[in-house]
């Protein structure tokens, strides 16, 4: 059961992946990509990761792709007649081929090492949101701290680049 | 049960697809739509491993990946809007200011 969720999972994630990637109408790859958040948001279940799996849908699948398809709207963006690059068999060849040795590397390794305390039952008995609230509170406050400081200067950076007369407006004319 | 290289190659899998897209076309806006692919394939990692190590500290890790991810699609949108309303352009290749 298991494997054939994760099979129906991996593929669709990997084909939105590829269809945000190639398709010519711009709200076409947003919708792509939010196939591929839901999907994503289901293997996070398979890993016992409820918490972050309705995060994804929330913060990624409610919040992110809704303020793209806001800029998209407001910017009425028409497809292009040619909406690749002009060298993109070049990239498309020199990174499959990187993409193929990861891929290979990554079949011959193992990934063994220690193991910590959050079994999947430890996890379980106390709640995963809880688990992840405790660790995020005590061991990690001073990131948790940063991350809100990065989130200030990234709304003050959106509010300064968007407002008219803060920067040059004639660059182009 | 999954065995952890199988999540480990779908994330590479996806990562690449991502930078791909990150270098082959020409729209701003899908550029970051493939940044955001890489980003959720660096998060299937962490949560991957947390699983199969016992560890909580990868799903800790996925907050902060997703909120350099909310910094990054602000800014990056807000970018994306001051050079539309100066070069009414969202395409790279007419983006050559800088170009030597």
């Amino acid at each position: 059961m298991m494997q054939v969720l994760f099979a129906y999972l991996a593929t669709v994630c990997v084909v939105c992946s590829v269809l945000t990637v190639t398709m010519r109408q711009p709200v076409y790859n947003v919708l792509a990509l939010l196939t591929m958040f839901f999907h994503v948001a289901g293997l996070y279940v398979l890993l016992n990761a409820e918490f972050l799996a309705v995060v994804q849908v929330i913060v990624y699948a409610g919040a992110i792709l809704v303020l793209y398809l806001f800029v998209l709207m407001l910017l009425n963006l028409k497809a292009q007649a040619r909406h690749m690059h002009r060298q993109w068999p070049f990239g498309v060849l020199v990174l499959g081929s990187v993409a193929a040795m990861v891929v290979g590397a990554l079949q011959a390794g193992s990934f063994s090492a220690a193991t910590g305390e959050y079994t999947s039952d430890a996890i379980k008995a106390v709640g995963n949101t809880e688990a992840i609230g405790l660790r995020l509170y005590t061991d990690y406050l001073l990131p948790f701290e940063v991350a809100s400081l990065v989130l200030l200067v990234a709304m003050i950076g959106a509010i300064v680049l968007t407002k008219k007369g803060m920067i040059d407006d004639h660059v182009g004319e | 049960m999954v065995p952890l290289s199988a999540y480990v190659i779908l994330s590479a899998l996806i990562f690449f697809i991502g930078v791909v897209g990150v270098v082959t076309r020409r729209s701003i806006i899908v550029i970051l739509l493939s940044i955001e692919l890489m980003l959720n394939a660096v998060n299937i990692n962490f949560v991957a491993f947390a699983h199969h190590l016992e560890s909580i500290t990868g799903q800790v890790f996925v907050f902060f990946t997703l909120t350099v991810a909310a910094a990054e699609v602000a800014v990056g949108l807000a970018l994306l809007i001051a050079i539309y309303r100066n070069r009414r352009t969202v395409n790279v290749e007419e983006l050559d200011l800088m170009k030597w």
